[in-house]
């Protein structure tokens, strides 16, 4: 009994450890996304509450807290209440496969990337519930949206990572950062990378593929009858799943914590804060993209993803694999 | 043609150059100000919160001729007028109603004597309906605290009347 008391508080402990740090990660990240957004467009951005406004997404958080939760007389309860939670929950599950160094990851399982896609996919439950419990239109709509895009890009998405898992021969998020020392994936699956990028937008509903909230025609979509902490929790489960596709990019193709030369001014800086500076560049990346591109049109999302995606990396698998063979590079397992 | 097209679809050249330009962008100077800290010029014309005015030696202005009551588009302006001892014409009452009023400047530009007359305040949100209902002495208390901007405003505006 003690024996399982102490695993149990060791293991808490060392979520926590994680847990908090990702928690306030994400309130930084969403203060870093208004910022580069408003500076792209030559606004200030949040810049009074604390140093920079740094404080900013915790004194919206306070707000949100004391603001009252309206349910919907014609929703489901149960479901309703549910889906925010479902949607926060899965998106900071899937960080106890991430490795932040070498052993320095909570859980060290050997199937490590499936485990996550398996998460991703669960992820699109929230939405589905959260949009059908509300029995309203607009939210409806919204996740009908979202269901079929992450959907589709999940697809593709499963594919680019196949790239990779030839050239590393296991599922193992550490293995793929160590198969990395020689060379980043970045560059000889460029393509891949690209496609990667662009799927996880799709996937994580930020612009060009915002359209589950489509302020302009669905209010906001599976999110318009939420209200205080409940849609507090949509956004952060929101954020923690794109700093997660940041972590996965990074992780897959930038070398995860691998310094980019391992040579002295380099590799004093200890592992993860290079993994931590590579999920920022992509964060970045992610919000200025936001900044710049206009809204794709629903038929086009669904064109680009089943249409120009899928049969791009199924075919750059094909020769991934044929290279690798006809080399004879294939990784021995 | 359908060819360069191609190329600068796959190779993401629009997206691209448009990433450089948001980049560039960032390092520019920013076109807004924090406003509560700093505020923004505004024209000597600016048609704010109304004030009456006072002569130098202390008079009411307000004639009492009731133009801008009649000129006021939303009907916002009351007066009513007495003699004085003196045998002048002066109002007993003036009223505003800030939330009839639609700040178009009838009234200022009506006065014959300069009384009445459109501020640069435009910071006098209040949390109550009836702190809106401007009386004669909340106007000439305004006419009193910002008289020195008021007369500087008038002249600079002068040559163009």
């Amino acid at each position: 009994m003690i024996n399982y008391i102490n695993i149990f508080l060791s293991e808490t402990y060392k979520i926590l450890f994680l847990l908090l740090p990702v928690l306030t990660a994400v309130a930084m990240v969403v203060w870093l996304d208004r910022r580069v957004w408003a500076f792209v467009q030559k606004r200030r951005g949040p810049n009074v509450v604390g140093p920079f406004g740094l404080f900013q997404s915790l004194a919206d958080a306070l707000k949100y807290l004391f603001k009252e939760i309206i349910i919907p007389a014609s929703a489901n309860k149960i479901i309703f209440i549910l889906a925010p939670i479902v949607t926060m929950t899965l998106a900071l599950i899937a960080w106890a496969v991430i490795p932040f160094g070498e052993n320095f990851v909570i859980a060290d399982i050997n199937v490590g990337i499936l485990y996550l896609f398996a998460v991703s996919s669960l992820g699109v439950y929230g939405i589905i519930m959260g949009g059908w419990a509300s029995n309203s239109k607009y939210p409806f709509l919204g996740s009908i949206r979202s269901a079929a895009q992450m959907v589709s890009y999940e697809v593709s998405i499963g594919v680019i990572i196949i790239n990779v898992l030839l050239c590393v021969g296991s599922l193992n998020l550490t293995d793929i950062v160590l198969a990395q020392k020689d060379i980043w994936f970045i560059i000889p699956l460029f393509p891949m990378f690209v496609i990667f990028f662009i799927s996880a937008l799709a996937e994580t509903n930020r612009p060009p593929f915002d359209l589950p909230e489509a302020e302009a025609e669905l209010v906001a979509g599976y999110q318009t009858e939420y209200s205080g902490m409940m849609y507090a929790m949509f956004w952060l489960g929101e954020y923690a799943n794109i700093l997660l596709m940041c972590a996965l990019g990074s992780l897959l193709f930038l070398g995860g914590w691998l310094s980019p030369i391992d040579a002295f001014p380099f590799n004093i800086l200890p592992d993860f804060l290079w993994l931590i500076l590579k999920m920022l560049f992509l964060f970045i990346l992610f919000s200025l993209v936001k900044a710049i591109v206009p809204r794709y049109r629903y038929d086009q999302l669904m064109k680009l993803g089943w249409k120009i995606f899928l049969p791009f990396s199924l075919f750059w698998v094909v020769i991934t694999a044929s290279y690798l063979f006809y080399f004879n590079l294939l990784p021995v397992i | 043609m359908k060819i360069s097209r191609f190329f600068k679809t796959i190779f993401l050249i629009d997206f691209l150059s448009g990433l450089i330009i948001a980049i560039k962008e960032i390092f520019k100077s920013k076109k807004t100000i924090n406003y509560p800290f700093e505020k923004g010029k505004i024209s000597p014309r600016f048609r704010g919160e109304h004030a009456l005015r006072r002569y130098p030696n202390g008079e009411e202005r307000c004639i009492a001729c009731k133009l801008c009551e009649a000129v006021c588009p939303a009907q916002a302006i009351t007066i009513e007028s007495t003699e004085r001892m003196d045998g002048s014409r002066k109002t007993t009452r003036y009223d505003i109603d800030m939330m009839k009023c639609i700040y178009c400047g009838l009234c200022e530009e009506s006065c014959p004597v300069d009384a009445i007359v459109q501020g640069p305040n435009f910071e006098f949100s209040t949390e109550t309906r009836e702190e809106l209902y401007y009386n004669k002495e909340k106007l000439l208390d305004n006419g009193d605290r910002w008289e020195s901007i008021l007369a500087a405003n008038i002249k600079a505006d002068n040559p163009y009347r």
